[in-house]
């Protein structure tokens, strides 16, 4: 039985190898993630991904709507649960009485629209799920003005290519939560900016006045405590320049369809 | 025609050049996506049914820590897990409060975006690969000759024949050992039709952008987050099928399956018929 010898530490030595070879794995995978040439080919996910959700979906095709049974009992409130700035705080007293949505950039007609005006534009209501890239998700009623109808408004200038939300919740000195997405998103018939949230004011811990739905995207894209919306043709003009707060801190997914 | 009947030892071509590199890839790319999907498990790990779930819905599994002990909680049942899941040391002493261990996530530290990069981008070879294996097995009979169940093959008797064999570890030798046996053919008609199109679905379930663009895969699978729960359980199932396909591996002799997956060449397993010759030394009777 010469067999049993020789390969009793056969085995020994491919259970070693198996070890050592997850041990050399990990830190390889470690060693490839900050690797710049490994991050491009990662990165060329992203990109395929983008085209191919984008070629399988007809542009206007609609984020699933529920019905009130289903809506979340609660909504969890997460990032920012209050806008930071000074200004913020002084319309949260007197209940955003005197607060002003801008649009601008790009646009041949600037806006300037206070809440009343907004609420009294022609609305859309819609019951979402909202999925947050970590993995949970919510159901939640939502009120507000079609986006699309204020670009409109606007006169979107024609070099527009991306639509720009400035926010008002900080997070570090100097660093405004910020978000961004292109014009077939902006758009989109589900695409509103929210003043209602289950049937109620929208509350001060998920975005109010104003918070952002875009409803095919996660939810780092649907901004709160929205200040500002700005039409431009490059993103690199702002802050980071990879099109938001997230994007910029932490490498996130311009495109979080997935 | 008359067929030579093959005997223990006799070397034969066991499997194609497409299954062999479909086999690797598909390996390595499993590994991948079982890795970077645990790191991503961990930016929240609960599960739930339905279409909602967050932190204060009921989650049928949950990995967490209380305090000094990170536990496993399964339908309400706490088992305690400190120092593998939910509380645990990292390669620098730190104690880190997330599900999966850093040994067992791409990358080892907690970075959900970077995992999220390597599980999408993984996620395109493992499902190319396994689709254009699935139309080459068709097409090269692979499916029809080897995977197919034959009608004899379902028969209670048959199945639990090859039950007790394989739990004596009794394997197949010589001309049997050629054909898959049906043990064999459910795991992997059961991995490849089965739990990879599961994965890979109910993966495309948790995008937003494909619940617009193909909205009945939230009513195949019940939901959103019932897609997650799928979503893991198949990942759960693969790893299974792993630890038992290594287990048959190494029974069956790792050198010579290993070797047949590589070459394809594979060598009937079995005692080698007596040769004319010197008598062989007899050990005890068994």
């Amino acid at each position: 039985m010469t067999d049993s010898r020789l390969v009793l530490p056969r085995r020994k030595f491919l259970a070693g190898a198996a070890l050592g070879g997850s041990g050399v794995l990990l830190a390889g995978c470690d060693a490839l993630t900050e690797n710049a040439g490994f991050r491009q080919f990662l990165r060329s996910g992203e990109a395929l991904n983008n085209g191919a959700q984008r070629l399988i979906m007809d542009r206007g095709a609609l984020a699933p709507e529920f019905s009130a049974a289903d809506i979340s009992p609660t909504f969890k409130a997460n990032g920012s649960i209050s806008g930071d700035t000074p200004e913020y705080k002084a319309h949260v007293v007197d209940k955003f009485a005197r607060w002003q949505l801008r649009i601008d950039g790009m646009v041949r007609n600037p806006l300037s629209l206070s809440l009343a005006q907004l609420m009294a534009m022609p609305s859309r209501e819609q019951i979402t799920r909202h999925d947050c890239v970590e993995g949970w998700s919510a159901i939640g009623k939502w009120r507000g003005t079609p986006l699309g109808l204020l670009l409109k408004q606007a006169d979107l200038s024609t070099k527009a290519r991306y639509i720009v939300f400035h926010c008002a919740d900080m997070w570090a000195p100097n660093v405004p939560y910020y978000e961004s997405f292109d014009l077939i998103d902006a758009f989109h018939p589900q695409t509103i900016l929210a003043w209602s949230m289950n049937d109620n004011v929208l509350p001060v811990r998920h975005g109010a006045p104003l918070r952002l739905r875009v409803e095919r995207q996660l939810g780092y894209k649907q901004a709160k405590y929205v200040m500002r919306v700005e039409a431009t043709d490059d993103l690199k003009k702002f802050y980071g320049g990879n099109g938001g707060y997230w994007e910029d801190a932490h490498d996130y997914d311009w495109y979080a369809g997935i | 025609m008359e067929q030579i009947a093959l005997k223990p030892g006799d070397v034969i071509q066991r499997h194609r050049l497409s299954t062999r590199l479909w086999h690797w890839t598909n390996a390595l790319t499993l590994l991948v996506m079982l890795m970077s999907g645990l790191m991503i498990f961990n930016a929240h790990s609960r599960l739930y049914w339905g279409e909602y779930g967050a932190n204060d819905d009921y989650a049928w599994l949950v990995i967490d820590d209380a305090g000094d002990t990170g536990f496993v909680e399964l339908a309400g049942i706490r088992v305690e897990t400190t120092g593998v899941l939910g509380l645990w040391t990292d390669s620098e002493g730190e104690v880190k409060r997330r599900a999966f261990p850093h040994w067992m996530t791409i990358p080892s530290g907690y970075d959900l975006q970077a995992a999220r990069r390597w599980h999408f981008t993984f996620a395109w070879i493992l499902a190319v690969a396994l689709t254009l294996y699935m139309l080459r097995s068709l097409w090269n009979g692979h499916v029809s000759r080897d995977l197919h169940i034959r009608k004899q093959e379902w028969s209670p008797r048959h199945i639990w024949h090859d039950v007790t064999q394989h739990a004596r570890l009794r394997f197949p030798t010589g001309e049997a050992a050629k054909n898959y046996n049906i043990l064999q053919k459910i795991s992997y008609i059961g991995v490849i039709f089965i739990l990879l199109p599961l994965i890979i679905f109910t993966g495309l379930t948790m995008s937003p952008a494909m619940n617009a663009a193909w909205p009945i895969l939230l009513d195949i699978f019940g939901g959103r987050q019932s897609a997650r729960s799928l979503h893991f359980i198949a990942a759960f199932l693969l790893v299974a099928f792993f630890f038992v396909h290594i287990m048959m591996v190494v029974l069956a002799g790792p050198i010579n399956e290993v070797r047949s997956m590589i070459t394809g060449k594979y060598k009937l397993p079995g005692k080698a018929e007596p040769q004319p010759g010197p008598a062989l030394p007899q050990g005890d009777p068994a």
